[in-house]
């Protein structure tokens, strides 16, 4: 054995020995094998640190490579321009500007004639098709619009300020390399020399994108939003909270204060646990079986979201609402049902007050999960184009997780940008809920 | 209080819903590689015609051919999309649940490109030499031995002496089937035949679908984006993806001549790039009337101003058929010709 190993030490050997030297030769031996044990326990910390490290340069690099490729989609790029729209141009056959001839008139004629107004000197049938790619569609929306909730603005000139077409917002945001030859990207020469004019004359401005926050889905950048999605995601969640929390709360109650011990309960305790390991997009194949063709629920629906998310979240709350019971002491229990409180009463006076906090945290977490949630929906046809805003949990609708899925695989470069700030506004709404939980627990937690 | 409100609530919406009402919104299912022209027709047809946007699902060629086969009704979709023509096995499953009558409509063209990094020097290669680069088993002196290739100039002399790195879709994308139809076994034939190598059917399955797996060739995902982004990073890296997408990011990316062709727009319209595929939509004729709207959907996505050479969804990518057919596949799409058995097995 080797004489400097802490564990060299035999005290058979040392009894033998006179009494003085083995007290010295135990020392010599701690203390030879002291500096090996410190070197140990450094490295150990080392490896720690390592690991943490490793860890936040992870994080690091998502939050910062999601931000470096997000923040730009938080501005638009808007052109400002005074257009008139002639009353000729939207009266019916009899000449009176009503809804329905409002409804048919093409706002788009308008909108290139105020562009052409800038470049006379643009007279080419291909050269005004490239012009006019300046504008987005969003411009004859807007304008539409605003005729239509106010009709006097007929035959004035009104000055439009209107989305450009994405291409160019890349090109104002700098993100179009223009040193390339013509044929080889999606803006040609005059196009470029065009809207620097524009911005020479001032007419071009970069603005907070609302249209991000407030519109549905698009396939032109510049037109997609994130609210139908966060109106989508919010029903799905509706559905779950209503089902999951008191389904999930009654379950902990009865399994935690009333149900016998036995193998039956035993048996429901391994797979509420079991379920909670189950792949997500098991249940949306359960969810297609059973609420879809059994019940003959719409596809794309919020309230199917919500109830396969409900399946999901399930286990995750009566794990958690259990835990919360079994730490209120046994003592509150004793002393309620020994000043005559029924058990149901000592159940729903003193108990579930008290593991509230720690079921509420439980829920919260459950449901930031669901939020994050794709894989289920895909069966029951909630990732999909839908580009109304849902009005309710039966609106065809799609949610945030899904809407970042379905940009990430567009073609369109200004997608890119939009789908770092989907995640971001993802990311978010976790930070948010995760801190509630956090929050709630500090605040309302107590300790026996 | 608040409590029994929310689960009254939510009581009451699951009854609700139990008493599943008409629609009246098209739904669409299918292919995720139509999925982008089909979406812009379906706003454009949202924001201009007053109906309601139609929902498109992406639930890949072979997933929406099944849900659209599956029966007649509001709760069945009434269009596909598919990257690839209906099979007859496949209109036979629609005829057994009731789906009589299928309106075929051709919409256009779809080339797959071999694109690298601007930055990285040209490349000009054939099937055969693709086929030799990218399958788990290739003929050599007239054996079929596992791929011994590592670097491209080992294929060819007249190819770069650069390691093999091909980004491209895993099997489950249509746009794989697509490569392995178009390239991987139009290759292999023409290397078997210049090796002289005879193969029974299933062998010759094996060797030529195969694609190799020792990390010459990387599964990049579904996800096209993320191979242009990755093509970006590494200019020696080769990668396998749609036509829209080299499209949309032609200032940074080139795609590489393919049989002498390069793929452009032109030379997919005409056929002259070898590895280009149609794309289709399916309509569920005993939908029409049902479900408003159908009819004037299917007259939208047929417009010059929607699928023509200058229409929008030129603009998306989609590449336009030649004025004659457009207009040959309107007129059968328009007045709802159901497709017959016949039709799809001759195509097979």
């Amino acid at each position: 054995m080797a004489p400097n190993t802490p564990n060299a030490y035999d005290p058979a050997a040392a009894v033998a020995a006179e009494g003085r030297t083995v007290n010295r030769n135990i020392a010599e031996i701690v203390n030879s094998g002291l500096a090996a044990r410190y070197r140990a326990e450094r490295r150990f910390k080392v490896y720690g640190v390592v690991a943490i490290g490793v860890a936040l340069a992870m994080l690091a690099t998502l939050f910062v490579t999601i931000f470096a490729q997000g923040w730009t989609a938080f501005t638009t790029t808007v052109i400002e321009l005074p257009v008139t729209v002639e009353r000729e141009m939207v009266a019916n056959a009899q000449g009176e500007v009503t809804t329905d001839s409002l409804a048919y008139a093409n706002f788009a004629v308008p909108m290139r004639k105020a562009l052409e107004a800038q470049f006379p000197d643009v007279t080419g049938r291909s050269d005004k098709r490239d012009l006019y790619a300046i504008l987005s569609d969003g411009a004859t929306y807007r304008l539409q619009n605003m005729i239509r909730e106010n009709p006097e603005l007929v035959g004035r000139e009104i000055l439009l300020e209107a989305p450009v077409a994405a291409d160019f917002d890349l090109l104002a945001k700098g993100q179009v390399d223009t040193s390339v030859p013509e044929t080889e990207r999606r803006l040609n020469d005059n196009q470029v020399a065009w809207f620097q004019t524009l911005q020479e004359r001032d007419l071009v401005d970069s603005q907070f994108n609302t249209i991000l926050f407030t519109n549905g889905d698009s396939r032109q950048p510049e037109l997609a939003g994130i609210w139908g999605a966060v109106v989508g995601s919010f029903y799905t969640l509706l559905v779950t909270l209503a089902l999951s929390f008191p389904i999930g709360v009654a379950a902990a109650v009865y399994l935690e204060e009333f149900a016998p011990k036995n193998k039956w309960t035993d048996l429901i305790e391994v797979n509420i646990n079991n379920l909670a390991a189950v792949p997500s997009i098991v249940f949306g194949l359960l969810g297609l079986a059973v609420f879809l063709q059994v019940f003959g629920l719409p596809r794309s629906a919020p309230l199917v979201g919500g109830l396969v998310l409900t399946l999901m979240t399930l286990p995750t709350i009566i794990i958690a609402s259990r835990a919360a019971l079994k730490s209120v002491p046994p003592s509150i229990r004793e002393a309620a049902l020994g000043v005559g409180a029924s058990k149901l009463q000592m159940i729903t006076h003193h108990v579930l007050p008290l593991a509230m906090p720690g079921m509420l945290t439980g829920t919260i977490i459950g449901m930031a999960q669901a939020l994050g949630e794709t894989a289920p929906l895909l069966m029951i046809g909630m990732v999909a184009f839908v580009v109304d805003i849902p009005g309710g949990p039966m609106d065809p609708a799609t949610v945030l997780p899904v809407q970042i899925f379905l940009w990430a695989d567009s073609p369109e470069r200004a997608f890119v940008a939009r789908t770092s700030a989907a995640i971001m506004v993802l990311l978010a709404f976790l930070v948010v809920m995760n801190a509630l939980a956090v929050i709630l627990r500090k605040k309302f937690e107590r300790r026996w | 209080m608040l409590k029994k409100t929310i689960v009254l609530a939510a009581l009451a919406t699951v009854a609700a819903a139990g008493a599943a009402e008409a629609r009246d919104q098209i739904r669409f299912v299918g292919s995720s590689t139509v999925y982008p022209f089909t979406t812009t027709v379906a706003e454009n047809f949202g924001k201009t015609t007053g109906n309601k946007t139609p929902i498109v699902e992406s639930t890949g060629t072979g997933g929406g051919m099944k849900l659209f086969c599956a029966g007649v009704g509001t709760e069945h979709p009434d269009f596909t999309n598919a990257s690839r023509r209906m099979k007859a096995s496949e209109l036979e499953t629609c005829q057994k649940n009731g789906v009589q009558d299928v309106t075929e409509i051709k919409v256009g063209y779809d080339g797959i490109v071999v694109a690298n990094d601007k930055a990285a020097p040209e490349m000009a290669i054939s099937r055969k030499q693709l086929y030799l680069a990218l399958a788990k088993q290739v003929p050599v002196d007239g054996k079929i031995v596992a791929n011994p290739y590592a670097s491209w100039n080992e294929i060819d002399a007249s190819l770069p002496n650069e390691k093999i790195e091909v980004l491209g879709p895993p099997p489950t994308s249509g746009t794989r089937d697509a490569f392995v139809e178009l390239v991987m076994e139009v290759g292999c034939e023409a290397a078997l035949k210049e090796q002289k190598v005879e193969l029974g059917k299933d062998e010759m399955k094996a060797v030529c679908q195969q694609v190799r797996e020792d990390g010459a060739y990387v599964e990049a995902g579904e996800n096209d984006n993320l191979i242009v982004q990755k093509l970006q990073a590494n200019p020696n890296a080769f990668g396998i993806f749609g036509y829209s997408f080299l499209d949309q990011n032609s200032g940074a990316l080139k795609g590489a001549k393919v049989d002498g062709e390069v793929p452009t727009y032109e030379a997919i319209a005409s056929g002259a790039y070898p590895v280009s595929r149609s794309l289709y939509v399916y309509a569920k004729n005993a939908h029409v009337g049902t479900i408003p709207g159908m009819k004037e959907f299917i007259a939208e996505y047929t417009s010059p101003r929607a699928w023509s050479a200058d229409g929008y969804l030129a603009d998306k990518g989609l590449i336009a058929m030649p004025d004659a057919e457009r207009e040959k596949v309107a007129q059968a799409a328009n007045s709802l010709q159901p497709i017959t058995m016949e039709q799809l097995k001759a195509s097979h």
